[in-house]
């Protein structure tokens, strides 16, 4: 699904080098996660290949079911699939939210050559949707993101992700400012949409996240890199104790 | 004191272009006092204080600049609404066009057919006149004494449907004058439409005496010849309880100066003004200049002007609000802000308040500011195009402007039109 190869990014702003030769391929229909501590580059690499301004790819490629990426404007990799769940969700005031969703929903489509989802057909699969998220009819009407509550941004992010319906999702610490109960049910929110078809990528500080979302495979990032790779057992390793033993073991 | 020789001759050359309409004696009593005005005042000059930032010239030059008529592929904004209509082609009542000028709780007459006894005479160009203090606005003057035509209503009771004067634009070279009044009376309450180019170049005053606890509402959408110049004033004075509602939409229009003055002299008074701007290109301006006078207990004004600007476009805003002795527990907020979609566009501001009362709240404030790359990216990450994204902000930044329309129906034909222009613009 996504293959990055030797990536290497700098800010655009500072000649400071953040990603320093990423390697890291992310198949069909699992799950990975990426843990690493702070400055380690985690959330460059989600800005970077969502397609934010201000970083510069100086070497290396990123491949969405063998398109390279990197080039492309957000709306476009938006479009072939890809979804980044942010940090922090942007408040837009003045546009409501069912507008917002409506008008990318329909957007992809049309990018995409497919027709545009009706009024009608649209509220009803939002509303579907919105139940399970437990965002109320209120929510959907106020400007986007606009006076929600941490957990209500995150779980507007996962809306968006179930009406979008992505191939690849990236989920930036989505655990950050969640208590447990708004972790659990934006985790439940993303494991419905687990399958075969869609693959994730969950950066995370904690290993708490990933007792909610189960990864297939475990990566830890630090300076620019992928340092370690393993299995579930390796986030239980840093929960333990610590990135330090980690990043000794690889120097 | 003299006026310099410059003004002088810019006004006798402007003078010697007109001539004073024939009609009844008190009205030409009236215009005649108004020349006097001009002639006193002079026309506005490059160097009057209160044209800092908008070139007069074209305003006040004996011959308008011809204005090329716009082919516009959708009908006449307001067109769908339910309402009174009242055409002017070029300055010209277009009677066949026009509803009959009657209506339940509405009296209207013509200023081209003022009768020698009308109820006009106590306050055609009364309202301008005391407007001329403290700033002098000479092109209201002008249009007191030399307008053409206009409207004369009287409104005593509840209008069930709005007046909609629609103006159309259709000879390149025209130079209309209109200037109508609205006296409504206690108790009564109007809405008026108004739309439409009128003219190459188009003064236009309207005066608006609102008695206690009447209630005028006000909704403009300018014309989008690209190549129109317009100067206009709009004077009103609120009575106790009473309310005045205005909101102006502007796309396109090579020059607009907005004038709005407005006096609170009753108690418990609301008087809001709002403006949304759309300006591309840089020979666009557009100047909103607002005077708003406190002199009454416990009364509330607001003005909420937004302008969109681009590609060398440029924005005016003058506001002031002054709060007379004794106005005590006076309420005026006052926010005045651009977005500048590119480095050319420039806004500016001149924010005033001047309050001799002690016991008032008043806020002001002004911005401008680039769009909000932030959400931009937010956008457009979840797919929505760059240009589509932009329109998106473009439509959640006017919409505090938009949103003082208080009829639905009236906001959401303004909305679907701003929507569609920016769609159409995109392709």
């Amino acid at each position: 699904m996504l293959e990055i190869k030797n990536l290497q990014v700098k800010l655009e702003e500072e000649d400071k080098q953040i990603i320093k030769g990423l390697d890291l391929t992310v198949e069909t229909g699992k799950v990975h996660a990426i843990m690493g501590p702070n400055g380690s580059g985690k959330s460059t690499l989600s800005y970077v290949l969502s397609g934010k301004d201000g970083y510069e790819v100086t070497g290396g490629e990123a491949l969405l079911e063998g398109e390279e990426i990197l080039e492309m404007e957000a709306e476009e990799r938006a479009a072939l699939g890809l979804f980044l769940a942010f940090q922090y969700p942007v408040e837009i005031p003045g546009v409501g939210n069912m507008t917002f969703l409506r008008t990318a929903v329909n957007a992809q489509r049309k990018a995409r050559g497919e027709e545009e989802m009706s009024s009608a057909e649209f509220l009803k699969v939002v509303r579907a949707k919105a139940k399970t998220l437990k965002i109320d009819a209120d929510m959907l009407k106020r400007p986007v993101n606009v006076g929600f509550s941490g957990g209500e941004k995150k779980r507007n992010e996962i809306l968006q992700m179930a009406m979008l319906e992505p191939k690849m999702c990236i989920l930036d610490e989505t655990d950050s400012g969640l208590d447990v109960d708004a972790m659990k049910l934006v985790a439940e929110g993303v494991n419905a949409l687990r399958n075969e078809g869609r693959s994730f990528l969950v950066i995370t500080h904690y290993q708490r996240l990933l007792d909610h979302i189960k990864p297939d495979v475990v990566h830890i990032m630090a300076d620019g890199k992928i340092v370690k790779t393993g299995g579930p057992e390796l986030a239980l390793e840093v929960e333990k104790n610590g990135y330090a033993d980690i990043l000794a073991e690889v120097a | 004191m003299a006026l310099p020789q410059t003004k002088l001759d810019a006004t006798e050359a402007r003078l010697a272009a007109l001539t004073l309409p024939a009609g009844p004696a008190w009205l030409t009593e009236l215009r005649e006092a108004a020349l006097g005005r001009v002639r006193a005042m002079g026309l506005p000059g490059r160097r009057d204080e209160y044209w800092k930032y908008t070139r007069p010239d074209t305003l006040v030059q004996a011959e308008p600049v011809p204005a090329a008529v716009f082919e516009a592929d959708e009908a006449p904004v307001f067109s769908t609404i339910d309402a009174l209509r009242i055409v002017f082609v070029d300055g010209v009542f277009d009677a066949e066009a026009s509803d009959d000028l009657a209506a339940e709780g509405l009296k209207i007459t013509r200023l081209a057919d003022a009768p020698d006894i009308h109820w006009a005479k106590d306050l055609y160009g009364q309202l301008e006149v005391n407007g001329q203090t403290p700033v002098e606005r000479p092109l209201a003057a002008l249009n007191t004494a030399f307008a053409t035509d206009g409207v004369l209503i009287r409104v005593t009771g509840e209008v069930s449907r709005p007046v909609n004067l629609s103006y159309y634009h259709k000879a390149e070279a025209s130079d209309v004058v209109l200037h109508h009044v609205v006296k409504l009376e206690e108790g009564a309450s109007l809405t008026l439409l108004e739309n439409g180019p009128a003219a190459a170049r188009f003064n236009k005053v309207l005066e608006v005496e609102i008695a206690d606890n009447a209630k005028f509402n006000h909704v403009r959408a300018q014309g989008r010849d690209h190549e129109r110049r317009a100067a206009t004033h709009t004077f009103t004075r609120l009575g106790t309880e009473s309310a005045f509602k205005s909101f102006t939409l502007t796309a396109n229009g090579v020059m607009t100066r907005n004038e709005c003055v407005i006096e609170l002299t009753g108690d418990d008074a609301i008087a809001h003004v709002a403006g949304a701007c759309m300006g591309d290109g840089d020979d666009f301006h557009h100047d909103d200049t607002v005077f708003i006078t406190h002199d009454a207990l416990n009364c509330e004004s607001r003005q909420v002007f937004k302008k969109v600007l681009r590609n060398g476009a440029t924005g005016v805003f003058q506001g002031k609000i002054l709060v007379k002795e004794g106005a005590q527990k006076t309420d005026g907020y006052q926010i005045s802000q651009s977005l500048l979609l590119d480095d050319d566009a420039q806004f500016l501001a001149k924010p005033e308040l001047e309050i001799y009362a002690d016991d008032v709240a008043c806020s002001h404030g002004s911005t401008s500011g680039a769009i909000d790359e932030a959400a931009l990216f937010y956008l457009k990450s979840r797919g929505v195009p760059t240009d589509k994204a932009t329109d998106l902000l473009v439509l959640a930044f006017l919409a505090e402007a938009v949103e003082e329309i208080e009829a639905e129906e009236l906001r959401d034909e303004i909305v679907g039109r701003l929507e569609g222009w920016l769609e159409r613009r995109r392709g």
